[in-house]
């Protein structure tokens, strides 16, 4: 995976604050910021998620492309919906520092491990569980935030339609 | 306002509500905020007719934002040094959240004090949509 430049913006952060109802004057108010330990604006814990703005292959509409959610229709693809997308399962970071606007993060995304289980939701055969490593780096190569996701593909028995799950 | 290790007992639990009657416009607002464009968020007519749920529902990273905020709320800006959770159930609109930090271990190493917790949220029915853990840096 190509790394990704992640230019971390003042308006981003305060959108991301307001997105999560969090109304700390730290994250949007340079001037109270500046009297409080982190002394300057700095983004939330989950700030560098919004790293899918910059990333190459985030589903997002795009023109000119057929886009999969609905329009005239329920949905805009053409192809049979894929049956158990990948869900969320884990998400962990490790903060090195502070994560401040101006700051031009480097972000490298390396798959780790692989696993499965056995599902106990009826309808399904296997969980197959898939890590990724993401390394947020500044300008000088500093690390700033460690980032590990696991997402969890669920396969189905025979080809079922992924209830809630 | 940072916390204090001499202060804390393991045990200590802080408890906040992150979320009141959660609004399909908040998931649209997080959406829009973070670059989580899939349909299954915000679009009520994908997420059922195509997706066969009965609406659409929360990214798990809202709520992980949530929970990171009633951290930082109590432990105080740049004081969260580990964070980590797993989306345990789904969050829909409608949901009144509710975080939970619970103190686990107090830590004095290389002349810092650690405070880990283990971190919950919980929905309006008692059912855990996420549960973790998480490490914050506190005064002496």
């Amino acid at each position: 995976m190509p790394n990704i430049t992640f230019p971390v913006e003042a308006t981003h952060i305060m959108m991301f604050a307001r997105a999560i109802g969090d109304d700390n004057p730290v994250y949007r108010d340079t001037q109270a910021a500046n009297e409080t330990e982190a002394k300057g604006v700095i983004a939330p814990p989950t700030f560098v998620q919004a790293v899918a703005q910059f990333d190459p292959q985030q589903v997002r509409p795009r023109p000119g492309e057929m886009w999969f959610g609905s329009g005239k229709s329920p949905t805009g693809s053409t192809d049979k919906p894929a049956s158990g997308g990948s869900l969320h399962a884990e998400q962990e970071y490790t903060y090195h520092r502070a994560l401040r606007p101006g700051d031009v993060l480097t972000v490298e995304m390396e798959n780790g491990k692989v696993w499965e289980k056995q599902s106990k939701r009826r309808g399904t055969s296997k969980l197959i569980f898939r890590e990724r490593i993401t390394t947020y780096r500044d300008a000088s190569g500093e690390l700033v935030i460690t980032a590990r996701n696991v997402g969890v593909t669920i396969l189905p028995l025979v080809d079922a339609v992924l209830g809630e799950g | 306002m940072a916390l204090k290790a001499s202060q804390l007992t393991i045990g200590h639990t802080h408890r906040e509500r992150v979320c009141e009657n959660l609004s399909r416009t908040q998931i649209v607002q997080y959406a829009g905020a973070a670059g989580d464009y899939h349909p299954l968020h915000t679009d009520e007519v994908y997420a059922t007719q195509v997706g066969g749920y009965t609406g659409v529902f929360a990214p798990g990273m809202l709520t992980m934002g949530l929970t990171g905020k009633m951290l930082t709320n109590w432990a105080g800006d740049t004081r969260l040094t580990k964070f980590g959770v797993r989306f345990t159930d789904k969050v829909w609109p409608g949901d009144t959240l509710e975080s939970e930090a619970t103190v686990s271990a107090i830590r004095h190493e290389n002349g810092e004090y650690l405070v880990d917790l283990t971190v919950s949220t919980v929905n309006q029915d008692g059912e855990i949509v996420v549960s973790g853990r998480a490490t914050v840096r506190v005064d002496p």
